[in-house]
């Protein structure tokens, strides 16, 4: 393999990485506070997707600049809004029965697949990213990449910079840390941990409609992805740690990577790489990479 | 201030309080008694931690059962639960930012640091890298920062070492002075009767009896048939 070979396959990896980790922190928030394994977690990116691609079209149609964004804008939006109407209609009211929540979560999931697949229909669909983040830039040794890849990678490193932010710096971080301990104790002092927990899942969710929006620019979206995006998140939070940020991110561009070097070194078992990865942390550090021991 | 008639807790078909009543003025009041009589259970339903099947406990007298938690905490009760329950991934300085309701509270951060100047060289530690006196210095702190009308304490000298014990007296003692109620739980009868004047003896989920501290160290069959030990083992 040459060496600009060699980048871009590592660089194709952090691409994908860069995605999983846009989802997966939000699935890993979620369970870190609430201990709901949120298995509706795919949906929420499907939901992004579609309704951000419903906003954009007409918009793009028009020749409007800002289709794009306005499309980012709705599918964040729209995942936050079935998030928080999900931790507040139903799950709430089961806070620490986690079989139950799982289940009733792999419910919504099937009733999500078959409403999007109603309104929507079957055929895929794909974002065309704007001018400024379009086309291909100029890199040494690896040559002529993707803009948006590269963009796509930018907008992780920033939402994970955000999220340490948000998580060291405030009063909400403190209380979604504390949370994370020792949720009854934080009750005792007098924070609505509801709330908070409303709060997370609003942040959980929009980071999956982000990602829906990200990825569906990046290849096509189609009813299905769902499972995948779901999948990859339970790998990346198991690899890296439930509940820890710089462990998902590590999770993620061990599986990001993993996957792209297996497809350009032995396409036929790449995915073996994926589980292989998952089945030595758990034979070594079941609590994963940075996750703390239950 | 306080006051708890009747209440009833019941864990599936154990009946763990059984109509406990107390009442609580400005003085504050120990609630001694042997492991397993209910004790820390009386803590967490006054709070709203547990439910309770039945009974009332009342805040200046409103009704705090059947509130949520955070809830209780707000109507101004705050708990210093046994075995501190400090979080392990804040330091100290997050703990004290997490619950300081700003600068014109009576009680502020400085203020914490300044009654507990260990807490203050400790500030970036982690909730487990302190030592059992200072997470117990933390819980205090972090109580006492919710601006509260009532402290609750569950077991706060378990596991000192007497000089902290000693320190922690005197913290307690300048409770009443600043208008702070304390219900004290506490298996230790020197720290119980040092720092309250009325004890109250809880025995398989009841109160046995309420008596003031002079009257209970005097009397060394009680003790013995309430605690099972003799003044001359404690503090």
């Amino acid at each position: 393999m040459t060496g600009s070979l060699a980048l871009t396959v590592v660089l194709n990896g952090l691409t994908l990485a860069a995605l999983y980790f846009l989802v997966a922190c939000g699935f890993s928030l979620i369970f870190g506070l609430m201990r709901t394994v949120n298995m509706a977690h795919g949906s929420l990116y499907l939901i992004g997707a579609y309704v951000g691609y419903a906003v954009f079209e007409p918009l793009y149609d028009q020749d409007v600049w800002w289709a794009w964004y306005a499309g980012i804008a709705a599918g964040v939006a729209a995942a936050a809004v079935f998030g928080v109407a999900m931790q507040a209609v139903l799950l709430g009211w089961m806070q620490g029965q986690e079989l139950r929540q799982a289940l009733v979560t792999i419910g919504i999931s099937i009733i999500v697949a078959d409403q999007l697949l109603a309104v929507f229909g079957g055929t895929s669909r794909q974002f065309f990213a704007p001018d400024a983040i379009f086309g291909s830039t100029e890199l040494p040794i690896a040559g002529r990449y993707p803009t948006f890849r590269l963009f796509q990678i930018g907008v992780a490193v920033m939402v994970g910079l955000a999220l340490w932010l948000l998580l060291a710096r405030t009063r909400l971080g403190l209380m979604i840390r504390a949370g994370v301990d020792d949720r009854a104790m934080l009750t005792a002092l007098g924070v609505n941990v509801p709330l908070v927990s409303l709060a997370v899942f609003a942040l959980g969710a929009g980071l999956a409609g982000l990602g829906g929006v990200i990825g569906a620019t990046a290849q096509p979206v189609a009813q299905g992805v769902d499972a995948r995006f779901l999948l990859t998140s339970l790998v990346v939070v198991i690899v890296g740690g439930m509940g820890s940020i710089p462990g998902t991110a590590i999770g993620a561009i061990l599986v990001g990577v993993a996957e792209q070097v297996g497809q350009a070194l032995f396409p036929t078992y790449s995915v073996i790489l994926t589980f292989a990865i998952m089945a030595a942390v758990l034979a070594l550090r079941p609590q994963g990479i940075l996750g703390r021991p239950a | 201030m306080l006051e708890i008639t009747g209440l009833d807790v019941h864990y599936g078909q154990a009946h763990v309080l059984q109509g406990v009543s107390l009442s609580l003025g400005a003085e504050p009041v120990a609630v001694i008694g042997r492991n397993g009589m209910g004790k820390t259970t009386l803590c967490q339903a006054v709070m709203g931690m547990l439910p309770a099947s039945g009974g009332s406990v009342r805040l200046g007298g409103e009704e705090m059962l059947g509130r949520p938690a955070n809830r209780v905490a707000r109507a101004g009760i705050a708990l210093v639960p046994q075995g501190r329950r400090v979080f392990p991934s804040l330091t100290v300085d997050e703990h004290l930012r997490l619950v300081s309701r700003g600068r014109g509270a009576r009680w502020t951060i400085e203020r914490v640091y300044e009654t507990f100047p260990r807490l203050a060289e400790r500030r970036r530690n982690g909730g487990t890298q302190l030592s059992g006196g200072e997470q117990q210095m933390l819980a205090i702190g972090r109580a006492l920062l919710t601006n509260p009308r009532l402290v609750i304490m569950d077991e706060p000298s378990e596991g000192l070492a007497p000089v902290i014990v000693d320190h922690l007296v005197e913290v307690l003692r300048a409770l009443p002075g600043e208008g702070i109620g304390l219900l004290l739980v506490e298996q230790n009868l020197g720290v119980a009767t040092d720092v309250c004047g009325t004890v109250a003896v809880m025995v398989n989920g009841r109160i046995a009896a309420t008596m003031p501290s002079r009257a209970l160290l005097a009397d060394e069959a009680a003790q013995r048939r309430f605690l099972g030990v003799s003044t001359g083992a404690q503090h």
